[in-house]
């Protein structure tokens, strides 16, 4: 692997330089699609942005009784690791680069809920911890089936590269995996019907209550590279393969903007679930549609 | 001003996170409220958006006549909302106790105790003129940049109701 390739590709394209402006993008499209929904203007285009840069300028309050170091690192941690699963989308064609495998990718999408979990618990406030619960929760629940769907889908397509995966033709039971992630993303980004974590109107901000200021605009970002991430994982499965690495990088940022607007919609028509609703749905329902999706692409490989 | 600042400025100006904080009050004034972020006045084409933190706002809006519980309480607040912040009193009981005045339990006006930079009157005031102090509030946010305005407790009106 080439080492300024590596980096290029991490920190320029399709990495921070160009992942940042997607989520301050896929954000925007989230507010407006849910405003329009609701028959309101909504924020203009800018909105995240500004928002990002005035978070950059405001001090923070003091947090009396911690020493707050473990705090501030934990948006740090989040906001890198969702922006090296960014980087790893196979958006460009192989030339060594910053190459890495799906495992990688979904450990990398793991980091952030994590993060969320802990900075909730090591801000000590009852209503951060109460949110912190509640997201463990829900990652046990979606995570069980996000994970299955990714297995049934390596495992009918006998690869775990992301870039063969990308390349080769979808299968009927391709199909059923991405479905099956596509369940599981209003889960992992946090959005109605599962925005249990950060309930604004039961527990204030969830597990976010104790930050201000540029911790907070790094939060933010986090998010938005989360939706980046996630829906361009979606996008690379689904979106077909062609030879000009153009249009296919413009397919995907296509796609990837129509899964944010499928999302926002269903979020904008959707009310909020509790706990255990969340929890029976994915471990009840959608539990069953991915062992399915499993159970059925072991069995073509018993076959074949 | 180099352009870091007048992008701060202008992103301070388009981006008022607000935290909603009750100090008596009746309950109109927040209804008003409310109804400002409703689809008909849509707060969010300015970019407001009510936070549930008071460590996330940018405005502080407070309403009610300051009752004697609510004091250490609004003070409290205050103090955790970060700098640079301002503060919007809706309605008439923050900015003269209105009906509520010579009441025992009352320790106002809200801006004997925290700095105050737009009084909204009205009892309750319209959505729309919420909104406009909102504005008022967040250009004033602007301008001000990061030094904060020097607390100037105004002495309790008299029976009259006449602040001196």
């Amino acid at each position: 692997m080439n080492l300024t390739t590596a980096l290029a590709r991490l920190l320029i394209f399709p990495g921070l330089l160009f992942a940042v402006p997607g989520a301050w993008l896929f954000l925007w499209i989230e507010r407006k699609a849910v405003a329009m929904m609701q028959q309101r203007i909504g924020p203009p285009f800018m909105q995240p942005f500004f928002d990002f840069i005035k978070l950059l300028g405001k001090t923070t309050p003091d947090r009396s009784g911690i020493s707050g170091h473990l705090m501030k690192a934990w948006p740090l941690l989040a906001v890198s690791a969702a922006a090296g699963a960014v980087g790893l989308l196979p958006v460009l064609p192989s030339s060594g680069g910053f190459e890495g495998d799906l495992i990688l990718l979904l450990a990398l999408m793991e980091v952030p809920s994590i993060c969320v979990i802990a900075a909730g618990f090591s801000s000590r406030s009852i209503f951060a911890e109460i949110g912190s619960a509640r997201e463990a929760v829900l990652t046990v629940s979606y995570n069980v089936v996000f994970l299955l769907a990714i297995v049934s889908i390596a495992a009918s397509q006998h690869t775990f590269r992301l870039e063969s995966l990308a390349q080769l033709p979808a299968t009927p039971l391709r199909w059923l995996g991405v479905l099956a992630v596509l369940v599981c993303l209003p889960a992992k980004l946090h959005i109605n019907p599962f925005s249990l974590p950060n309930a604004e109107q039961e527990i204030y901000s969830g597990p976010m209550i104790e930050y201000a200021g540029p911790e907070l605009a790094m939060w933010e970002l986090s998010h938005g590279l989360e939706w980046v991430a996630a829906t361009g994982l979606v996008a690379t499965l689904a979106v077909p393969h062609f030879s000009t690495w153009w249009i296919d990088a413009l397919l995907l940022a296509t796609c990837s903007c129509g899964i944010v607007l499928l999302l926002s919609v269903l979020a904008a028509a959707t009310a909020r679930l509790a706990v255990d609703t969340t929890a029976r749905f994915y471990w009840q329902c959608t539990l069953l549609f991915a062992v399915l999706a499993v159970s059925s692409t072991l069995l073509m490989r018993l076959r074949t | 001003m180099n352009l870091w600042n007048r992008l701060m400025c202008y992103s301070r100006r388009r981006s008022p996170w607000l935290f909603h904080m009750n100090s008596g009050s009746c309950n109109g004034c927040d209804i008003e409220l409310v109804a400002s972020l409703t689809p008909r006045y849509d707060a969010e084409q300015l970019g407001v958006r009510l936070e549930g933190s008071p460590r996330h706002a940018d405005i502080l809006c407070i309403t009610g006549p300051v009752t004697r519980n609510s004091v250490q309480a609004i003070e409290t607040v205050y103090g955790q909302v970060g700098s640079p912040k301002a503060v919007v009193a809706i309605g008439s009981c923050p900015a003269s106790t209105n009906v509520f005045i010579d009441s025992r339990v009352l320790d106002g006006p809200l801006n004997r105790h925290i700095p105050v930079d737009v009084f909204v009157p009205g009892c309750p005031p319209r959505p729309d003129a919420i909104l406009q102090g909102i504005a008022a509030a967040a250009k004033k946010l602007a301008e001000r940049g990061a030094q904060r305005p020097a607390v100037q407790p105004a002495s309790a009106p008299d029976s009259t109701g006449v602040q001196s």
